[in-house]
């Protein structure tokens, strides 16, 4: 058996390595930053210890077993093969453990699920991909999506090393900024497919579900930045919608929300401000360069992950946009694509998502790259003409 | 396999096997058709495993190298769908077949055409679900729970995939009507309930439960479909349905089905450890008892997968405590067979070996899955590689060591020659080695917090995920050991006795190796 040994060896050895590199901390739970997140870090820690004891007494007596009662060892069989002292016995000392575990465990969940007398809510709305956030005490809502050089990084043979970046894939564009000491209930919806909200570091985890609206709650005790990931499949790019929260003391957050809330700081791609923070925007004139450059980085952002940074799609899921007879077709029925999206499709409609020239930019875009040769350009006006 | 001829008989057999190939197409006996099942689940998990390794490459290293995002959610998709449907059922679907007549006494099933068409759904079944993967827009990539709405959003695969779901649903169905009813009418004489194997009356269980939830699976890809081709809104809130009754009508049949590829391991582990122990079953009556128990919990416990989906408080008290429950029987269980291996007499040939493998990290994944029914530490734990860590550890130590077992067990009796014990062990070492290489450190970055089903992943789980892989790997190439011991035992070895196993018991080790073509045509006397 030398080679299995050999291989023994080389393996653990391997696996030991790691270990030693391996930052020891980023192997179990983080504690959190609320009182929620502690209770449930004590209760995981509390049953991971429960079933190291089982664990640990159960192998003891089988392995204790196997090296004792081996016939090389010249052991010789009993031949007894029932009791039920015993099997009452462990039937009933487990139910007892059981019972020992849920109590806590009740009173967690029973906590959890308190939303009640929140100080803060904010909307929460998955999209494929990115977040949607929604102050509504005030009238702060913002889109927040990978950053972007994060987002080059990690197409299919970008050439550039991802480990260069520090949090890489867990940097936004748009941070979810949050009071310190404040009961902040979240509310959860979609607008495409199933998504879920997830920062460990709040014990936050709950499916934002289309047409429906999911509730949950933290308590933040102390200020930082805390990260999360969807946690629920929702197509090709579920790995890269990160989420990351910033929680400030109050002064700073009720500064933060008072600097926001006259200009939000993403007036081009907010939703309820859309129109009004087009000011001067929707009204004036577009030349096409000026159309183009725009239109590129919001294609980028906004259409590539599924019809790809060439306009190529990907055959049978994404269509192309180079060629598609949508994009070289009349532009009223283009304009309907992009503005109401196709229904039963993975096409979403970005009347919500994109501002007047936005839209108007992508579109003209769409029509004059890729190899299309369509010429004629659309003027945010007329984007606005249809709100 | 089993070319014997009459000579070992005792009396008149002249049917044989037909000669030739349309011997597989044309056969309903129920050797040929076992064998027929265990060659094709052996095909399906190298494609399956060949699917899990693209999935380990990709993720070696932080950053996307090698395959689109889609087409590896596809693949995530695809290697379960193969490697439950087309791999551990039909595996135990075979050994079933294989055994389960020597085991009662019976002559063959009892409906032996139905059998043949059982199997030869299936190899049309996947050729079906595989061939979306060349189709323009790849295969199903919404995950294997197909979840809507994402999974409405693909191409046209979706429509083949749910063909193919149906077709291996009445595969199942079909094979599952036999095994019952063969169970309740091929019985030699004597053989009572009570006297039947465990491995006979796990399978019974299981055929139970195939039946009672197959359909509702049926249920759930049709309302799928119709979704997306008929304009229906079972599952769009748009147009007054719910998206989440899909998980729920799809759980039902979901949690089951978890017990459905674990039940005939515990029978078959039943079988292997009195055996090599050399002594019988502790407590056979409770094994008997605990099996139906967790059939019966398995109906009652499906929401557990869904506690983010926002479910009422006493909805989630009651399948908390419900799934906690489950821990009971289970524990039973596993105490029974170190019960029945203390104070043996045991020795470690490998079909023991992975016997014990099976008991130990099954033992491991049951553990993590106790940790997993405690719903506050589950809402952190739900959708990251903490939960691909747990199954992983009941189905490949649990269900795929436990179909190895069986085979090094019992292809002795198939073959008439024994396996080579020495590669066999190899096999066993290296696998399990790799295995835990590959699965352990999972436990590690889901806690930490890496979602499953990502194709990418921040820098601070890229330690594990290497170790991972290269365990992905190890263990996937050392499956071409067992092949390679299977077929050297299938040409020719050292020949096996009738009984095989010293501490043997059971009607199978009454029959010569390799087993006739047609065995207990005349009911044996049953002690």
């Amino acid at each position: 058996m030398s080679i299995v040994l050999r291989w023994l060896v080389t393996a653990y050895a391997l696996l030991f390595c790691s270990l030693s590199l391996a930052a020891i901390g980023d192997i179990n739970m983080p504690v959190g930053v609320t009182p929620i997140s502690k209770e449930v870090y004590g209760l995981h820690m509390m049953i991971f210890w429960i079933c190291c004891v089982i664990g640990v007494l159960v192998f003891a007596v089988m392995f204790y077993s196997m090296f004792k009662h081996r016939k090389s060892k010249g052991a010789k069989a009993a031949d007894f093969h029932e009791s039920t002292v015993v099997e009452i016995i462990w039937t009933a000392v487990p139910l007892v453990i059981l019972i020992a575990m849920a109590i806590p465990a009740a009173k967690t969940l029973i906590a959890m699920e308190d939303t009640s007398d929140a100080d803060v809510t904010i909307k929460v709305t998955g999209y494929q991909w990115k977040w949607h956030y929604e102050y509504l005490d005030s009238e702060i809502s913002f889109f927040s999506s990978l950053d972007a050089d994060h987002n080059a990084a990690r197409q299919v043979g970008s050439g550039i090393d991802v480990s260069q970046f520090d949090n890489y894939l867990k940097e936004v564009d748009n941070e979810l900024v949050l009071p310190v000491g404040k009961k902040i209930r979240f509310l959860h919806t979609a607008s495409d497919v199933i998504h879920s909200w997830w920062v460990p570091a709040l014990a936050v985890k709950k499916d934002a579900i289309p047409g429906f609206i999911n509730e949950n709650w933290a308590l933040i005790e102390e200020p930082g930045v805390y990260r999360g990931k969807c946690a629920e499949l929702c197509g090709r790019d579920h790995g890269f919608m990160p989420i990351v929260v910033r929680a400030v003391p109050e002064e700073e957050y009720e500064q933060w929300v008072a600097e926001m809330s006259p200009a939000p700081m993403v007036a081009e791609t907010s939703e309820d401000s859309a129109p009004a923070a087009a000011d001067g925007d929707a009204e004036r004139e577009w030349a096409l360069a000026e159309l183009m450059e725009k239109g590129e980085s919001v294609y980028n952002t906004s259409c590539a992950a599924c019809h790809q940074a060439n306009g190529q799609g990907l055959p049978g899921a994404f269509p192309a946009i180079a060629g598609s007879p949508v994009a070289t077709g009349p532009v009223d029925a283009h304009i309907n694509v992009i503005y109401a999206g196709v229904s039963g499709t993975a096409m979403a409609a970005f009347a919500n998502q994109l501002s007047d020239s936005d839209m108007a930019a992508v579109i003209t875009y769409q029509r004059n790259a890729f190899g299309n040769t369509v010429g004629d350009l659309v003027q945010p006006s007329a984007i606005k003409a249809l709100r | 396999m089993s070319t014997a001829t009459a000579d070992h008989h005792d009396h008149d057999d002249h049917h044989g096997p037909a000669p030739g190939l349309m011997r597989w197409v044309y056969t309903t006996n129920h050797k040929d058709i076992g064998t027929l099942y265990l060659l094709f689940a052996l095909v399906m998990f190298f494609i399956g495993g060949g699917m899990a390794l693209i999935i380990r490459a990709e993720l070696f290293q932080p950053g996307l190298q090698i395959v689109d995002p889609l087409f590896f959610n596809s693949m995530t998709t695809m290697h379960a769908l193969v490697m439950i449907f087309g791999v551990v059922m039909p595996a135990f679907v075979g050994l079933a077949n294989w055994m389960i007549p020597m085991m009662i006494g019976g002559p063959d099933m009892a409906l032996p055409r139905l059998n043949n068409w059982s199997f030869w759904i299936m190899p049309f079944a996947f050729a079906v679900l595989l061939s979306t993967l060349f189709m323009e827009g790849g295969g199903p990539a919404g995950g294997w729970t197909l979840y809507a709405p994402l999974s409405l959003q693909g191409g046209d695969n979706l429509a083949f995939v749910i063909f193919a779901i149906h077709f291996m649903g009445i595969s199942s169905v079909m094979g599952s009507i036999n095994i019952v009813a063969t169970i309740f009418n091929m019985r030699a004489p004597g053989m009572t309930l009570m006297k039947m194997p465990l491995f006979v009356w796990t399978w019974l269980i299981t055929a139970y439960l195939l039946i009672a939830v197959i359909p509702v699976l049926a249920g759930a890809v049709t309302m799928l479909l119709t979704d997306r081709y008929f304009d229906t809104s079972f599952f769009s809130a748009a147009g007054g349905g719910d998206p989440v009754m899909f998980q729920h009508i799809f759980w039902f049949f979901g949690h089951p089905e978890v017990y459905i590829l674990i039940l005939p391991a515990f029978g078959i582990i039943s079988s292997i450890i009195p055996t090599f122990a050399r002594k019988p079953l502790f407590g056979y009556a409770s094994m008997v008892y605990a099996t139906a128990s967790i059939a019966f919990l398995s109906f009652i416990v499906w929401a557990h997968h869904m506690f983010t989906v926002g479910m009422p408080l006493a909805g989630e008290m009651f399948f908390m405590f419900a799934t906690m429950m489950i821990s009971v029987p289970t524990g039973v269980k596993v105490f029974n067979w170190i019960a029945t291996m203390w104070r043996g007499s045991m020795t470690f040939e490998t079909p023991m070996l992975f016997a014990i493998g099976f008991l130990v990290m099954f033992t491991i994944g049951g553990l993590s899955g106790l940790m997993l029914a405690i719903t506050p530490a589950d809402i952190q734990y739900h959708d990251t590689y903490f939960v691909v860590a747990h199954f992983h550890y009941v189905l490949v130590p649990g269900a795929i060591y436990s179909i190895m077992a069986a085979t090094y067990y019992w292809i002795p009796k198939w073959t008439g020659n024994m396996y080579d014990e020495k590669w066999g062990k190899i096999h066993f070492w290296v696998s399990t080695v790799f295995l835990n290489v590959l699965f352990f450190p999972m436990h590690f970055v889901g806690l930490a917090g890496m979602p499953r089903r990502i194709p990418d992943y921040s820098m601070q789980f890229a330690d594990w995920n290497a170790v991972a892989t290269i365990g992905a790997f190890g263990f996937g190439f050392s499956q071409l050991i067992f092949v390679y011991v299977v077929y050297k035992c299938i040409k020719g070895g050292e020949k096996a006795t009738t009984e095989v196993w010293e501490g043997a018991d059971g009607l199978e080790w009454t029959v010569p190796s390799p087993a006739p073509y047609h065995t207990f045509e005349t009911p044996p006397a049953i002690r």
